[in-house]
C-alpha cells in the first residue's frame, strides 16, 4: 500500500493535519495517533528517524515546532520517505512563504490539497515542486 | 443550550473565526468536551441544514476541520456532503469533496447517490473538477462505484490533459483492487502509458506497476524490457527507486533478467550521490541478486560506508542491509564485526536492537561461548530494557531446536545461573523452564545443575527479588529431584527452610517445602541404611565404628571437612549399595545431625501447619507427619545404640524406604497428545452433567468422621450438606431419601437435638413447594447445630 498515513503534530502532541490513505474509525485514529506521537516525541536528536510500529514503519522528522510523521509499509525505502517529507516542507514553504505551524492551521485545506497533488492512493504521483504548485496557483487565481 | 441570539444567526462564523476562537480558549479547550467546541458543533448543526449553498458549505468546512483535528464524528452529515458536492460552484464543490474524502467509507449508505455526480464531474471539461472527482474516488471508491465509473476512467487514461491523466493512472490501482474486471478493460491503456515515457506521468505509472508487481510478480514479467529501458534512461531518482523495487521482485523469477540488470545497478550504486538510491540498490542486490559475488562485494563496501557514518539513520540502514546478508554471506558480517559490536552500545535503542539481531544470527557451535560472554558484558552495562532483550535473545537462540548450538551443558547451566544474578534480569520464566528442561533431558548435566541450584538457594538476598522467584522455584525443584547428586543435603535443607523464604509467593514456597521433603526422606533413608550397615558390621566385627563416627563428627556444618576423614577411617564398613552414590552423604548422617535436621524441620515448618494456603498446608502436614513417625524411632535409638545386636526393621524405616523409592523413580515428560490417545473404555461416560450426581449419591451415607485432619464439626457439616443437596432436588423421589436421611440422623444424634420435636409428618412435606421444603429442612438442621 505504500504510504498509509501522514500526520503533522506539534511538540505538545496536538494534531495539526491528518491524512489517512486507508480507512480507520475515529477511535482507531485517536488511539493510533496517541501511541505513535508518544513514541516519536520521546526520542531525541541522536536517534534515528525510523520507528517500527506493529506491522509497519513510521518515518518522522522534526521541523521547528512541527513533527512530520509518515506511516509506511515495511518494504518502503526509508530514506526516500525522508526526502519526501522534505519535499512537502519545501513545497509548502514555497507556497506560503516561510511556512510555519500557523499557516497550516489556518489554511488546512490548502495543505490537504497540496498533499493530494503529491500522493494519491498511498503512492507518490508527483515529485516536482513546480508541477505540484501550478494547479494550486491556477485554482486560486480562478476562484 | 441557551437560545441562539440574533447575532449568532445573522452572522455565520467562518473557519478562520472558528480557529481563532479555539486558539483564544484556554489550553484545555482542545478536548472534545470543552464547551466552546460543543457550542460550535451546535452552530454547525444548525447552519448545515440551511438551503443557502454558501452557509451550508462553510458549515461543512468547519465540520470537516473539527472531524479531522479533534475527532468529532461527522457521519450524520453524509447527506449534506452529497448535496454540497452537487453545487456547481467550484470552491463549494471542493469543500464537499474534501469532506467526503475525510469521512466516507465502505459503510456509508449515501455513497450510491454520488455515482452520477462523480460521473458528471469526471467527464467535465474543467480539469480541476475532474481531478477533484478522481482524488475523492481514490480514497472512497467502493466496488459499485468503481464498476459504474470504470468507463470514465478508461477514457481519462488516454486524455490529452496530462494533469488529469496522471491522476487517472493513480486511481486505476484502487479500481483494480475493488473491481477486478476493470483490469481487462484498462490494462492496455496503462501499458501504453508506460511505454510513452512522458516524464510527468512516469512517477504515477511506475508507482502503479510497483504495487501491482508486489502482489503478483509473474504477470508483469513480460513488461521487463520496458522497465529496463526506464532503468537505463530515466534520471529521476524517485522513479528509479520504484523500478528497482520492481526488479527486486522480478529478478528471482528469471535468471537472464538478473544477469542483465546486475551491471546497470552496480553502475548506479557507484555513480549516484543520493543515499536513498544507493540504499535501494544495496537492498536490491542483497535481497534478490545475492548470487552475484561482485555485486554483493560492492554492496557490502557501500553498506560499510553507511555503517561507519555518524548519522544514526544511515547506521541503522547499514545494519539492516547487513542483517539480511548474514544468512547467506556470513563473511560480510565478520568483516564488519567491530562496527556491529560497537553499535551494541549506541545511544539509539533501534540501532542496538538491529546490531543485536545481527550478532544473534551469527551464533554457531564454535562461537556461542565467546558471543555469550561479550553479550553478557554488554548487558551489565546497559539499561534494563536492552539488558532483558539481550538475555531473551541468548535464551531463545541457545534453546532453539532443543539446544542445537550448546555442546557443553555444564557451561550453559553456569551461564543460566550467572544470568539469574544480573540485577535487571526479568526473564525468570524462561530460565526456569530451561533449567528444568535441561535437567530432565541431559543426565550428565544434573551435577552442575545441582551445584548451580545450591548457589542460588543459599543466597538469602535473592529471595527478596520477585523476578527471581521462578528461578528459585526451579532451583528448589532441581535440588529436591536430584538430591543424591548434592554435596551437602544438610546445607540444602537449611537453605530451603531459611526464614526468608516467607517472602516467596505461596505456590513457590510449596515447591520449596516439597523439595525439603524429598531431601529429608533422602537423608533419613541413607541414615537408616547406614545404621543397618553399621549395626550389621557392628554385629560382625564387634567394634563400634558408628560411635566413633559420631565422636568424630563435629558440628553438622562442617560436613565436607569430616567426610574426607571418614573415608580414610572406615572405607569398608559401608554396604556397597550406597558407596556407588559417589558422595559421602551417607557418612555424614550421624545421629546428632539427624536429630538436628528433624528439629530444624519442626521449627521452620511448625508455624505453617495452620497456613491458609492450601498447597502449603498440605505439604507441611505431609512432611511433619513423616517426621512424627520417624522421630520416635530416631530418639529411641539414642537410648538403644549400644544394645542393638539384632536389628528389627521398624515401621519407620519401611515407610521411609517406600517414600524414598517412590521419589527416586523418574517421571518423564508426558506428550501433549497422550490424553487423546487413550481410548475411552466402554461404559465410561465422560460428558455427563455432574449435577445429576446428586441423584446417584444422595443416598450414600457419609461416614461419621474418623479422619485425622478434620474435626467433628466438619463431618457434621458434610452430612448436613448432603441433606441440603438432597433436599434441593426436583424429583419427589429424592425427597423421600432426604427424609430418610434426616430420620437416620435423628436416630443417631438424638442426643444433640435441642427440642424434643415431633417428627413432622414428613410425607406432608413432599407436597409443599420446593423452596419451602428446603427452608423447613434447613431450619431443622440449624436446630441441630
Amino acid at each position: 500500500m505504500g504510504i498509509r498515513f501522514i500526520l503533522m503534530v506539534n511538540k505538545q502532541g496536538q494534531t495539526r493535519l491528518a491524512q489517512y490513505y486507508e480507512y480507520l474509525t475515529l477511535e482507531q485514529r485517536r488511539a493510533l495517533e496517541g501511541e505513535i506521537v508518544r513514541k516519536c516525541l520521546a526520542r531525541n536528536e541522536q536517534q534515528c528517524s525510523f520507528v517500527e510500529h506493529r506491522n509497519y514503519k513510521i518515518v518522522y522528522r522534526r521541523y521547528a515546532s512541527l513533527f512530520f510523521l509518515v506511516g509506511v509499509d515495511n518494504d518502503e525505502n526509508e530514506l526516500a520517505i525522508l526526502e519526501f517529507i522534505h519535499l512537502i516542507v519545501e513545497t509548502m514553504d514555497q507556497h506560503f512563504g516561510n511556512v510555519c505551524e500557523l499557516d497550516i492551521m489556518f489554511h488546512l485545506e490548502k495543505a490537504h490539497f497540496m498533499l493530494e497533488e503529491m500522493v494519491m492512493n498511498g503512492h507518490m504521483v508527483e515529485t516536482s515542486k513546480s508541477n505540484i504548485l501550478a494547479p494550486i496557483q491556477l485554482m486560486e487565481k480562478a476562484v | 443550550m441557551a437560545n441562539p441570539s440574533i447575532m449568532d444567526t445573522l452572522f455565520q462564523r467562518s473557519l478562520e473565526d472558528l480557529i481563532k476562537g479555539i486558539r483564544l480558549q484556554s489550553p484545555d479547550s482542545s478536548t472534545p468536551t470543552s464547551s466552546f467546541l460543543c457550542k460550535s458543533m451546535e452552530e454547525i448543526r444548525r447552519e448545515i441544514k440551511s438551503t443557502d449553498p454558501h452557509t451550508k458549505s462553510i458549515a461543512l468546512l468547519k465540520l470537516t476541520y473539527l472531524n479531522s483535528i479533534y475527532g468529532f464524528d461527522m457521519s450524520w452529515a453524509a447527506f449534506h456532503v452529497v448535496e454540497v458536492i452537487s453545487y456547481p460552484q467550484f470552491p463549494l464543490k471542493k469543500i464537499g469533496y474534501s469532506a467526503a474524502t475525510a469521512s466516507f467509507h465502505d459503510g456509508t449508505d449515501v455513497l450510491l447517490l454520488l455515482t452520477n455526480q462523480l460521473r458528471k464531474d469526471l467527464s467535465s471539461s474543467n480539469g480541476f473538477e475532474v481531478s477533484l472527482a478522481l482524488q475523492c474516488l481514490s480514497v472512497i471508491g467502493t466496488t459499485d462505484l468503481c464498476r459504474d465509473l470504470c468507463n470514465e476512467i478508461f477514457t481519462l487514461l488516454s486524455s490529452t490533459r496530462i494533469y488529469v491523466k496522471k491522476k487517472a493512472i493513480a486511481v486505476v490501482l484502487r479500481v483494480f483492487r475493488k473491481y477486478q474486471d476493470a483490469v481487462g478493460v484498462c490494462f492496455k491503456r496503462l501499458v501504453d502509458n508506460l511505454e510513452s515515457s512522458e516524464p510527468q506521468g512516469m512517477s504515477a505509472v511506475v508507482g502503479v506497476f510497483c504495487e501491482l508487481t508486489l502482489r503478483d510478480p509473474e504477470g508483469y514479467l513480460p513488461l521487463a524490457p520496458e522497465f529496463y529501458r526506464i532503468l537505463i534512461d530515466c534520471k529521476n531518482n524517485w522513479v528509479l527507486i520504484k523500478v528497482l523495487k520492481i526488479f527486486a521482485k522480478l529478478a528471482p523469477l528469471e535468471p537472464r533478467l538478473a544477469k542483465k540488470i546486475v551491471d546497470p545497478i552496480c553502475e548506479i550504486m557507484r555513480r549516484t550521490m543520493a543515499k536513498s538510491l544507493m540504499f535501494e540498490c544495496i537492498w536490491t542486490v542483497v535481497s534478490s541478486l545475492s548470487e552475484y559475488e561482485s555485486a554483493v562485494k560492492l554492496a557490502v563496501v557501500k553498506a560499510r560506508e553507511l555503517l561507519v557514518d555518524d548519522d544514526p539513520n544511515l547506521k541503522y540502514l547499514g545494519l539492516k542491509a547487513l542483517s539480511s546478508l548474514a544468512f547467506n554471506h556470513p563473511w560480510a558480517v565478520v568483516e564488519n564485526k567491530d562496527a556491529v559490536i560497537s553499535s551494541l552500545s549506541d545511544a539509539d535503542p533501534n540501532i542496538k536492537l538491529a546490531s543485536l539481531r545481527i550478532v544473534m544470527s551469527m551464533v554457531s557451535e564454535d562461537n556461542v561461548v565467546e558471543i555469550s560472554r561479550v553479550l553478557i558484558n554488554y548487558s551489565l552495562k546497559s539499561d534494563p530494557d536492552f539488558c532483558n532483550e539481550i538475555l531473551r535473545s541468548i535464551l531463545t537462540t541457545c534453546s532453539r531446536n532443543y539446544y542445537e548450538v550448546v555442546f557443553d551443558f555444564d557451561w550453559y547451566i553456569s551461564l543460566l545461573g550467572e544470568m539469574s544474578r544480573i540485577p535487571y534480569c526479568q526473564r525468570g520464566e524462561e530460565i526456569e523452564n530451561q533449567l528444568i528442561d535441561i535437567g530432565m533431558r541431559v543426565k550428565d548435566a544434573r551435577q552442575e545443575l545441582v551445584r548451580v541450584a545450591r548457589d542460588l538457594l543459599i543466597d538469602p538476598a535473592l529471595l527478596g527479588n520477585p523476578f527471581l522467584h521462578r528461578i528459585l522455584s526451579a532451583a528448589a525443584w532441581v535440588s529436591g529431584e536430584y538430591v543424591e547428586l548434592s554435596k551437602s543435603p544438610f546445607e540444602l535443607m537449611e537453605a530451603l527452610l531459611q526464614p526468608r523464604t516467607s517472602l516467596l509467593p505461596p505456590l513457590i514456597r510449596a515447591v520449596y517445602i516439597q523439595s525439603a521433603f524429598k531431601v529429608l526422606v533422602y537423608c533419613l533413608h541413607s541414615y537408616l541404611l547406614q545404621k543397618e550397615a553399621t549395626a550389621s558390621s557392628f554385629a560382625a566385627d564387634g567394634n563400634t565404628p558408628w560411635i566413633e563416627n559420631s565422636a568424630i563428627q563435629g558440628p553438622e556444618g562442617s560436613d565436607l571437612a569430616t567426610s574426607e576423614l571418614d573415608r580414610e577411617f572406615n572405607p569398608r564398613d559401608f554396604s556397597p549399595s550406597f558407596e556407588n552414590n559417589g558422595h559421602s552423604i551417607s557418612k555424614l548422617s550421624t545421629h546428632k545431625s539427624m536429630v538436628n535436621l528433624l528439629n530444624l524441620t519442626e521449627m521452620a515448618l511448625g508455624p505453617l501447619m495452620e497456613s491458609h494456603e492450601v498447597e502449603i498446608q498440605e505439604r507441611v502436614r505431609n512432611i511433619l507427619g513423616v517426621k512424627e513417625l520417624v522421630k520416635q524411632e530416631i530418639l529411641d535409638h539414642s537410648a538403644q545404640k549400644e544394645e542393638n545386636s539384632e536389628k528389627k526393621e521398624s515401621d519407620a524405616s519401611k515407610i521411609i524406604e517406600l517414600i524414598y523409592h517412590s521419589f527416586s523413580e523418574e517421571l518423564g515428560p508426558v506428550s501433549a497428545s497422550a490424553q487423546a490417545r487413550i481410548t475411552v473404555p466402554n461404559g465410561l461416560v465422560l460428558k455427563d452433567n455432574l449435577a445429576e450426581l446428586e441423584i446417584i449419591c444422595g443416598d450414600i451415607e457419609l461416614p461419621v468422621s474418623t479422619s485425622f485432619s478434620l474435626g467433628t464439626l466438619h463431618s457434621r457439616e458434610k452430612e448436613v450438606l448432603s441433606l441440603d443437596d438432597a433436599a434441593s432436588n426436583e424429583d419427589s423421589e429424592p425427597s423421600t431419601e432426604s427424609t430418610s436421611l434426616l430420620s437416620e440422623h435423628y436416630k443417631r444424634h438424638k442426643l444433640y437435638y435441642l427440642l424434643e420435636r415431633k417428627m413432622m409428618p414428613f410425607p406432608l412435606i413432599i407436597h409443599l413447594p420446593m423452596k419451602v421444603r428446603f427452608r423447613i429442612i434447613r431450619s431443622m438442621i440449624s436446630m441441630i447445630l
